[in-house]
Parts: C-alpha cells; sequence; structure tokens
C-alpha cells in the first residue's frame, strides 16, 4: 500500500438535509428546529404567492376577479389553513426560540450527575405548554374555518 | 415477552458493521458478523470479539473502555453513542448496526476524521487568556476561584471531545464549516470562567457566518452527549454573552486575582504519643 493511496479524502458521511428530517428518536426539540423552518419556507411561499395575487388588482377589475375566482375551491381554503396552522406554529415556537436562545428559561449550568439531565429536557414543560396553545388555536380555526 | 427480554435470553447477536477500505472501496457497506451474546456486555465487547476471533482487519478506535477517552463514539441503532458505554442489553435488540459517526468522513471502517472537530477547537482558543502575561508564563501562585464561580463552568469542563454532539447536531449535517457544539460549548467554558480575560477575542471567532447564530437550537448535542455536558445551554449562554460584549452591555468584571502568598504556617501539633507508630 503506498502513502498516496493512504492520504485519499475521507468518505464523505454527512447526514444533509435527510439529516433534519430523520435522524433517529431525539426529542422534540430537534424536529421543531425542523419544522420552524418548513413553516418559515412556506410563510415566505405564501407571502410571495399573496403580492402576486394582490398584484393583479393594478392589471384590472376583470383580471383581479379572474383571480379570486380562482381561489374559490376547498384545496385553496385548506391552504389556507395550512398557512395559518404555518404560521402559527412559527410564531409561537420562535418566542420560545428567541427566549431560550438568549439563554433565558434555561437555568443554570449544573453538575453533570448521573442520569445526566439536560437544560432543554429540564423546560420540556414550556414545549408541551406551547404545543397544547397551539393545538386549541388550531382547533378554534379550524371549527370557524368549517362552520 | 417483550423484544427487550428476548435480548436478554438470546444467544448470538448479529452486528451488522459498516465497512470502508480506502484503497478499495468507492463507498461503505454492511457486513454482518454473528457473535455470542454475554450477559453485561458492550457494544465495544462486541467489536472487540470480532476483531480478536472473527476480522482483524476492522478498524475501530479504542482506548479506556469506560467513558473516559471519547474515542469509541460510533452511530449505534441510528443514534451517536459511546460504545463503551453502551450495553447491548440497553438496545433491546439482537441485531445491532453499528456506523461510522456521521456529520465527519470517514477514514477507515468505523474511524471517522474528527481533525475538522479538532480545529474549530484550537480556532476558539480553549486556554486561559490574560493580559498578565508575565503572570501566564512565570506564575507565581494559582489564580483564585470560589466554588460559586467555578460552578459558571463546571459543568462544561467534561467534554472529552469524542465529538458526538457533532453528529447529532442538524446544522453540522448541512454546514461543513459550522463552528459545531462541542467548540462553541468550549469557547463558552472559558469565557464564563472567572480567570479568564478572552471574551472579546473569542467573540470575534465566534460571532461570524458560520459560528454561534447558526445554532438553532435542536438540543440534539445536549440529548447525545455521554458526558452530560450539556453543549446546548452553553451556546445559547455565549450567544447571551457575545450579544451583550457585541451591544456593549457587559458589565466589566476584574478577572480573577493571584493567590496572596500563604500566611506563615501554624506549627503542627505533636502527635501523641499513643497513636505513633513505633
Amino acid at each position: 500500500m503506498n502513502v498516496a493511496e493512504v492520504k485519499k479524502k475521507p468518505l464523505k458521511n454527512y447526514l444533509g438535509i435527510w439529516g433534519w428530517v430523520w435522524a433517529g428518536r431525539y426529542n422534540v426539540e430537534r424536529y421543531l428546529y425542523t419544522l420552524q423552518r418548513v413553516t418559515g419556507l412556506g410563510i415566505i411561499l405564501y407571502g410571495i404567492l399573496h403580492l402576486t395575487a394582490n398584484g393583479m388588482r393594478i392589471s384590472g377589475e376583470g383580471l383581479w376577479e379572474d383571480t379570486m375566482s380562482l381561489f374559490e375551491n376547498p384545496v385553496f381554503a385548506v391552504g389556507e389553513y395550512l398557512v395559518i396552522a404555518a404560521f402559527l406554529i412559527h410564531a409561537l415556537n420562535g418566542l420560545r426560540l428567541i427566549l431560550q436562545q438568549l439563554g433565558y428559561t434555561l437555568g443554570a449550568p449544573k453538575p453533570p450527575i448521573y442520569p445526566y439531565s439536560h437544560a432543554l429536557q429540564r423546560r420540556r414543560p414550556i414545549v408541551l405548554a406551547m404545543g397544547a396553545l397551539g393545538a386549541i388555536l388550531l382547533l378554534l380555526i379550524l371549527i370557524d374555518f368549517v362552520v | 415477552m417483550t423484544e427487550k427480554e428476548k435480548s436478554l435470553t438470546a444467544e448470538e447477536l448479529t452486528f451488522r458493521v459498516q465497512r470502508y477500505e480506502p484503497t478499495r472501496d468507492e463507498k461503505s457497506h454492511l457486513q454482518e458478523f454473528v457473535i455470542p451474546f454475554t450477559k453485561g456486555m458492550t457494544v465495544l465487547d462486541g467489536l472487540n470479539y470480532i476483531k480478536e476471533k472473527i476480522d482483524n482487519t476492522l478498524a475501530f478506535r479504542t482506548s479506556c473502555r469506560m467513558g473516559i477517552c471519547g474515542s469509541c463514539g460510533m452511530l449505534i441503532n441510528g443514534l451517536p453513542k459511546l460504545a463503551c458505554h453502551t450495553p447491548v442489553e440497553e438496545l433491546g435488540k439482537d441485531v445491532v448496526e453499528i456506523k461510522s459517526l456521521p456529520n465527519y468522513g470517514i477514514i477507515k471502517d468505523l474511524i471517522p476524521d474528527l481533525i475538522p472537530l479538532f480545529e474549530s477547537h484550537k480556532a476558539i482558543k480553549p486556554y486561559i487568556l490574560r493580559s498578565d502575561s508575565e503572570e501566564m508564563e512565570e506564575p507565581t501562585a494559582e489564580y483564585t476561584q470560589s466554588p460559586q464561580e467555578l460552578e459558571e463552568y463546571l459543568q462544561f469542563s467534561y467534554c472529552v471531545k469524542c465529538g458526538i454532539c457533532l453528529a447529532a447536531c442538524p446544522t453540522s449535517a448541512t454546514d461543513v464549516l459550522f463552528l459545531g457544539p462541542q467548540s462553541l460549548a468550549q469557547a463558552y467554558r472559558y469565557c464564563a470562567d472567572s480567570r479568564d480575560e478572552g471574551v472579546r477575542e473569542r467573540t470575534a471567532i465566534v460571532d461570524s457566518g458560520h459560528g454561534v447564530w447558526l445554532c438553532h437550537l435542536a438540543g440534539a448535542c445536549s440529548e447525545a452527549c455521554p458526558k452530560g455536558v450539556d453543549p446546548a445551554l452553553a451556546i445559547q449562554l455565549l450567544k447571551r454573552t457575545v450579544l451583550a460584549q457585541t451591544l456593549r452591555l457587559r458589565k466589566k468584571k476584574e478577572p480573577s486575582l493571584v493567590a496572596p502568598p500563604p500566611a506563615e504556617e501554624k506549627p503542627k501539633l505533636p502527635v501523641p504519643e499513643f497513636t505513633a507508630k513505633r
């Protein structure tokens, strides 16, 4: 075996985007990380569609009416509900992230005594409370949509 | 009978081990080994059995076999763990899949290329930075530190540099240049040290495009850490420190002073005659 062969570059082994989607039985925060990004992208996409659709108004009332009638079908109603859900999840989780990313609500460092616990695990009730609040609000909005 | 209980009575285990020979293979593959199960065995014990009795070409790192050296970090049944700290019974399956730590290159079989980890670690200056360089070079005494000041960073100083946190981190999964939880936690460990004066210097390093702000608090690093270091907490506290430093809101704190020379020692009491050894 010659030296050049041994010095071959290591084989790439990054999880990539797939690592965001699924990387094992991790706790809820790791998947909220992904959900925050997905909902963020969804809101941006909606923003572009929203501005484009509203921009039609400049081109005259006829085109505006046609565009609006396009949206009057169940697929867009479901889409609208998903946008609200994305916004709600992004906002509630975002508030938690703003606080926790500046070290608030996480508590002070603790000596690692077995079995180990970590700050996010100790503060899991915050995530659960946020989830419960989000679920209640989403249910109320759903009732409002259906009725 | 649950699956976990079944594994306790299993006589044989199947180890599916990732193999990659850099001089021959273009990509890695899994190889199966059937080994006897013994009560209390760890994944590392199984790998040692394979190396000694079945295939001595299997490559993996190991040293202390007691969770101190941090050499045997591997992806075990989908989660990054220390092989020496993972009893097979705890996995609850008689099929164990072992791969090299993700988010690093693979040098051979189960050996990850940890050079990026060590480079990031070095980059954040993991040592006490002081303005009194003369005292640092020629110390006259230790710097003083109270138990409360010690607790500010003690948890984060248990890091064994096993690299498991980067394997768990979703940001490291997509950003090769991200400093990573290990080095960022160590940056905070030194910034929080009352003897240190390097917050400004380290802020310049971690407050960058691939630095502390890329951590979006997935918390997987803390969950995976085999030493209970909680890098996620350290990184969030580092963000607060960096923000306060950048906005000039940080309270100016004088670093620890050199310990005063010891007061004259009192003469020791004489050992009573009846306890003295003859």
